[in-house]
């Protein structure tokens, strides 16, 4: 019986400071073992619990791409028992990743839609997977327009800044990158919060039209007017949810909104699948 | 109706002998009550018992149980890697579990055993398990489990169902696996009881007066429930001491903790409890089941509705009463399904005209 529990190995490959606080850091991660690697078989939207040895687990969602292949890489904010060691640990160092886990933005059904893709601070890690997955040569076709609003509180916090600078050059994707705030006198890209921005340069919402939205809880309360304005059904809108997890593979219990639990039934729900549970996330 | 006879002497010699072969699980009287325990050699469960105060969840569900070890030692080749932890799964049998405790296990296993993962520790412990029920003829008055698609003859998830007759047992046994046990006890002395089984059920379900309605609870809207005004009422008194859901046999919430001494670490697994705030509290602080109120009907809708419509096997309740006897402030899980079950907020009686 294979066990769901048991983490492949995997040694820390890179990391790399993400913001000017230093608060969020990017790991690559390389499978020990080859063939865990093509076990590891995801999709962008995903999850995985990163396991360290005397620590515990911590559920976040992957940042690297499918078309990505031979590493993981997982962004992760310093704020707990496991992430705080986590900022601890060094290139070299052996811990451990299970998953992939939950489900993924139904990428199926957005074969050949528009996207609009709504992110904020550091939770723009699956976004960018997702970017990656669509921006890749064998995919892009397979998509209609793509527009991202992405905004963090100012420039450095701003996570992948050399892979946004990229794509706001390129023609097949529109990239609005904004910061709440900057007394950078060179900074030549949008300032206000996301919703605001997201309701001047977002495309109106059509059938043909989805939104993924991820972000602080404050931003998701305010862009959900805003692209109501813009036309876009709930069915639309869809977005990544979290909560305190453990297991990851539906079992403990914790992480249930009604029937539906994060972990196993989401955490990607439609708003129109999140407006049927009582909300407790 | 096929019944085997067991007097008391072939009890005490099947149990001796299937010693042999099984790990022996069975009640045993403890100061005021009776628990479910390993027996020692020699040792009969002791069958003059109404129900223990705790469920016998544990003997596929430990209360802590290992997952993996590892060392923190960087001297060694496997520093910081997982391994299984090493695990006894040599058969055993459960002589006298209720019936209503043993439909329980099969409402857990609708939740370790699922299409997309196996829980492979719940799982290895059920399948080396035996379960041997006893039949109730004598139920308590918090007894509701006619109303729970059990009853105190229930035979779903038992291999063999005992049934006392007079200082002896008669057995009726239901799977291969009971077979296969009875075989190796030597009991073999099958009858025709004259339909004296079925007469004792009958007798027994009588006996059940306790009873609540379920009939609605599916149809019911889940944000109307959720919503109703009553959940103040029903947790008002509530302490959230966790002590139903560390009693009842359906209830499996649990957490995953590492735990290490020296260099040598292991990675464990402990019940649970919806009634804590920690269960849900994130990193952030934000805890989405941050209030009494918010646990309490997270339990009850668990139990009664989301379960209901998730897998449509019945409510997560079987009926026997161990929360409604044990709770300190007397919260009664009858009557909250009462409440919830006749349910009409004035939106529901306008639909229903």
């Amino acid at each position: 019986m294979q066990n769901p529990y048991l983490p492949y190995p995997v040694r820390i490959d890179e990391i790399v400071v993400e913001t000017e606080d230093k608060n969020l850091k990017t790991f690559k991660l390389v499978f020990l073992n080859k063939e865990d690697e093509e076990k590891f078989n995801y999709k962008a939207g995903q999850f995985a619990e990163l396991s360290i040895a005397g620590k515990g687990e911590i559920p976040i969602g992957i940042a690297s791409s499918p078309v990505e292949k031979g590493f993981l890489k997982f962004t992760v904010n310093k704020a707990g028992v496991v992430t705080t060691h986590l900022h601890s640990m060094k290139v070299g160092d052996i811990m451990g990743v299970r998953g992939p886990l939950g489900n993924w933005y139904p990428w199926e059904m957005l074969e050949g839609k528009n996207i609009l893709i709504v992110g904020g601070g550091f939770a723009f890690t699956t976004l960018r997977s997702s970017i990656v997955y669509m921006l890749d040569p064998d995919n892009r076709p397979r998509f209609g327009n793509i527009d991202v609003v992405y905004g963090a509180r100012t420039p450095g916090m701003l996570l992948y800044k050399d892979e946004l600078i990229e794509w706001e050059k390129r023609d097949d994707i529109n990239v609005h990158i904004t910061v709440d705030a900057t007394d950078d006198p060179d900074w030549k890209y949008n300032v206000g919060f996301v919703p605001p921005i997201t309701e001047q340069k977002a495309p109106q919402g059509d059938e043909n039209t989805y939104a993924i939205v991820c972000g602080p809880p404050i931003m998701i309360k305010f862009t959900q007017p805003v692209l109501e304005k813009l036309g876009y059904d709930h069915e639309h809108i869809i977005m990544s949810l979290e909560n305190r997890m453990k297991c990851g593979i539906g079992m403990c219990g914790r992480c249930g909104i009604g029937k539906e639990l994060v972990c196993k039934d989401g955490p990607v729900f439609t708003l129109a699948d999140i407006n049927r549970t009582p909300r407790e996330y | 109706m096929k019944v085997i006879n067991i007097d008391q002497k072939k009890w005490t010699k099947g149990i001796e002998t299937l010693g042999g072969t099984y790990k022996l699980i069975g009640p045993v009287a403890e100061k005021d009550f009776h628990t479910f325990k390993t027996l020692g050699q020699g040792q009969l469960p002791d069958l003059s018992f109404t129900n223990t105060r705790l469920s016998p969840k544990d003997v596929v569900f430990p209360q802590s149980e290992d997952m993996f070890v590892y060392t923190l030692d960087p001297t060694e080749e496997d520093c910081n890697i997982l391994k299984e932890a090493p695990k006894d799964y040599s058969p055993r049998v459960i002589l006298g579990i209720r019936p209503c405790d043993a439909r329980a296990v099969q409402l857990v296993k609708l939740n370790f055993d699922t299409e997309q993962y196996k829980d492979p520790y719940w799982l290895r412990l059920f399948e080396a398990t035996t379960f041997v029920g006893l039949a109730c003829d004598e139920p308590c008055a918090t007894c509701f489990c006619t109303s729970t698609g059990c009853g105190p003859y229930g035979e779903e998830g038992l291999d063999i169902l005992l049934a006392k007759d007079g200082d002896g047992l008669r057995a009726k046994v239901l799977t291969s696996k009971g077979q296969e046990l009875a075989d190796a006890a030597g009991w073999t002395d099958t009858a025709d009881d004259g339909g004296a089984f079925d007469k004792a059920r009958q007798a027994a379900e009588a006996r059940i007066v306790s009873k609540v309605k379920t009939d609605r609870l599916g149809e019911l809207d889940t944000l109307a429930l959720h919503g109703a005004d009553f959940w103040e009422d029903v947790s008002f008194a509530c302490i959230n001491c966790g002590t139903c859901t560390y009693l009842c046999p359906t209830c499996w919430c649990f957490d995953i903790q590492d735990e290490v001494h020296g260099k040598k670490g292991k990675r464990m697994r402990n019940w649970d409890s919806c009634m804590f705030p920690i269960f849900t509290v994130h990193t952030t602080g934000h805890n989405p089941r941050g209030t009494k109120l918010q646990r309490v009907r997270q339990r009850f809708m668990h139990k009664l509705k989301y379960f209901l419509d998730k897998y449509d096997q019945g409510i997560m309740c079987v009926g026997c009463g161990r929360c409604v006897q044990q709770c300190p402030v007397n919260i009664d899980i009858r009557r909250v399904c009462d409440l919830m079950n006749s349910y009409s907020s004035e939106n529901a009686c306008a639909v229903q005209g």
